[in-house]
């Protein structure tokens, strides 16, 4: 304890502080750079230098996949607000308030309907800073109503969970929240529609447990934690150390529980094109390539070697290459 | 022989005096007849006494008792020709879950529960009740015999929750249990399951997503156990008796958020007392939750089993806590 660390150092930050405001700079939580505000937010949250995917806000995900202003937010209807009266060392009924206030959101989920290329969208975004993302009524309500949604515009459905699990202050109703969103998916199903999971940090407990692993294909970001059981209680559980990248989006897809690992740079084109691909199995009409284009021979219909157009693909609305740099990193 | 709960330490104390006056008994006379008359009495007044006011924390320790019914219990009374069956045909065989076929009442039923064992020996095979993918791979083979042969599925649930583990992890956990939940949504055959003693989190409705719910009297149900809330929400597990009040996780609880449809009534100074007859009871309430459902058509089971689930935790229903 010196007198240049306990005076002089404060006194240095807080002249620094005044004199670069601090919310134009953010500290990346993985590798400790400064990253400008304004480029963090270009790049979708994703850190410059080590390509760290930091959370996204639901509304801030919703804007991503369909582009700011271009989507339609989904009414959620109305829940009992704190049905046990739980109470720990603060009311639950405070702590929804805080949260609300903290994020501008009723709840955990927020449910949009756009269009990805031309295809019918609902997808519903979970938003970690709402008490840890955490099911309650309104989280199971709000993925029901997307599901209603889904089935009503015969749209894909994509959730993007991003959960610690259930939320304890809502005890029993809580857990009854698994088999009501499982029921909600499962009617996007039998409608005949396609129903993705994109896996965001973190995806665990009881959200994993239920809707968020029944899709028909599940998406994770890079690097997101998915898992059932928290980390902590594993370790206490078998008193060993966990294995490297144990409940990484990578390990999952090794162990045969996510199909695509992606980088949100690619996220939205990849969703794009399955959903494309899913939807709408024949092409449209007008996308089919024209066999008289000049300085390009007619495709035979039966031609096993027959090249798609360049352009087909973009028409389809992918509007990307389709190269090995989309795969996982 | 007794294991004896904490709050039970008076009963212990007059049942050993009653042992002591019994072993005296051949050269007595009917003093103490009427002196173990006395205490036998004493016994169950202060019985009633503690099990009418046993508060959440307590119910938790009842619903954990050693001598709860177990599944193999269960099975061996109230199921006839019963068949184990074996294998999630996927990778393994998970001793935490159990079931099989046989006949209750006299009607082929399949059977599948979770099984926490009763001696140590025991308890390791079972895992303490802790399933792990296979288990709830294995109930939903299960499911889908009953739903194949047109069988009424019985399901009873005993256990802290699913296990944590890295091997249960890689394993996918999670989409067992989601899988589970899924089966038992779609079926169309009758579904009853009762929780006989502990009902943890996702490893109970695994195999509890049924047209009809049943609890024991002492039996708890939760989203998380109450030490593992409150190391959460209290900073120490040394609060669990509030964060068990808080969560409302008792029988009666559920029966009024409509969660559980039925409770049944255990023996005085709970089912650890009197196995047998709380299996009978059980046996009899399921018997009577099975009844109207038999009658029903596939897609109606279904059907109701949807809308019971979908109208837990409606404004509509009703549920303010009081
Ligand atoms: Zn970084």
């Amino acid at each position: 304890m010196s007198w240049l660390t306990d005076f002089v150092k404060p006194k240095l930050r807080a002249l620094v502080r005044a004199d670069v405001p601090e919310d134009l700079w953010e500290k990346c939580p993985n590798c400790g750079q400064m990253i400008f505000q304004k480029e963090l937010e270009q790049l979708h949250r994703v850190c410059p230098h080590c390509d760290h995917h930091m959370r996204l806000g639901a509304k801030a995900r919703l804007d991503h996949l369909f582009g700011a202003e271009q989507w339609e937010s989904i009414a959620l209807p109305e829940v009992p607000l704190d049905p046990l009266k739980f109470r720990d060392r603060q009311r639950y009924g405070d702590r929804l308030k805080a949260a609300q206030s903290k994020t501008g959101l009723k709840d955990a989920v927020l449910v949009g309907a756009g269009d990805l290329g031309d295809v019918p969208v609902v997808a519903a975004a979970f938003d970690f800073g709402f008490m840890g993302g955490s099911m309650g009524i309104a989280v199971g309500e709000a993925v029901y109503a997307a599901a209603r949604a889904a089935v009503a515009r015969k749209a894909a459905l994509i959730i993007f969970p991003s959960s610690g699990g259930a939320r304890m202050q809502e005890g029993i109703l809580s857990l009854m929240q698994m088999p009501r969103t499982v029921i909600a998916v499962d009617d996007v199903k039998n409608a005949g529609l396609p129903y993705f999971v994109v896996l965001t940090d973190p995806t665990t407990g009881g959200v994993t447990a239920s809707f968020a692993m029944l899709g028909d294909i599940h998406v994770a970001e890079t690097g997101a934690v998915i898992g059932f059981a928290g980390q902590r209680v594993i370790a206490e559980t078998i008193r060993e150390q966990l294995p490297p990248g144990f409940q990484r989006a990578e390990y999952l897809q090794e162990h045969g529980m996510v199909d695509i690992v992606v980088h949100r740079e690619h996220l939205v084109g990849t969703l794009t094109r399955l959903v494309d691909l899913l939807i709408r199995p024949v092409p449209k009409q007008e996308a089919l390539p024209a066999p008289e284009k000049p300085g390009e021979p007619a495709a035979e219909e039966d031609d096993p070697n027959r090249i798609v157009p360049v352009d087909l693909a973009a028409e389809n609305g992918a509007g990307m290459a389709n190269g090995p740099d989309e795969k996982a990193r | 022989m007794h294991s004896f709960l904490d709050f039970e330490q008076s009963v212990a104390e007059l049942e050993s005096k009653i042992d002591g006056l019994r072993a005296t008994q051949g050269m007595g006379g009917v003093d103490i007849q009427d002196e173990i008359k006395r205490l036998e009495d004493k016994v169950q007044n202060t019985l009633q006494e503690i099990y009418e006011n046993l508060d959440p924390w307590r119910k938790v320790q009842v619903a954990r008792h050693p001598a709860r019914p177990k599944l193999a219990r269960i099975i061996d009374r109230l199921i006839e020709d019963y068949e184990p069956l074996a294998g999630d045909r996927t990778f393994g065989e998970d001793a935490a879950i159990g079931g099989g076929i046989g006949r209750f009442n006299g009607r082929s039923v399949v059977v599948m529960g979770t099984e926490k064992g009763s001696t140590t020996e025991d308890r390791l095979k079972h895992n303490f009740g802790m399933a792990r993918p296979e288990g709830y791979r294995k109930a939903r083979r299960l499911m889908e015999m009953a739903e194949r042969f047109n069988l009424p599925l019985l399901s009873f649930v005993d256990t802290a929750g699913a296990y944590p583990g890295v091997g249960a992890e890689e394993r996918g956990q999670a989409e067992a249990i989601a899988r589970a939940i899924e089966t038992g949504l779609q079926l169309r055959i009758p579904f009853v399951a009762a929780i006989v003693g502990e009902g943890g989190s996702g490893g109970a409705i695994a195999l509890a997503a049924a047209n009809r719910v049943l609890m024991l009297e002492h039996a708890v149900y939760s989203v998380i156990s109450p030490e593992g809330c409150a190391s959460i929400l209290w900073r120490s597990a040394d609060h669990a008796k509030e964060a068990a009040t808080a969560l409302r996780l008792t029988a009666q609880e559920m029966e009024r958020l409509k969660v559980a449809d039925r409770v049944i009534e255990e023996p005085l100074g709970g089912a650890h007392r009197d196995v047998d007859g709380t299996i009978d009871r059980l046996g009899a309430a399921m018997q009577n939750a099975l009844d109207p459902l038999v009658v029903m058509d596939g897609d109606r089971l279904r059907q109701q089993r949807r809308a019971r689930f979908l109208a837990l935790g409606q404004i509509e229903s009703g549920m303010a806590a009081e």
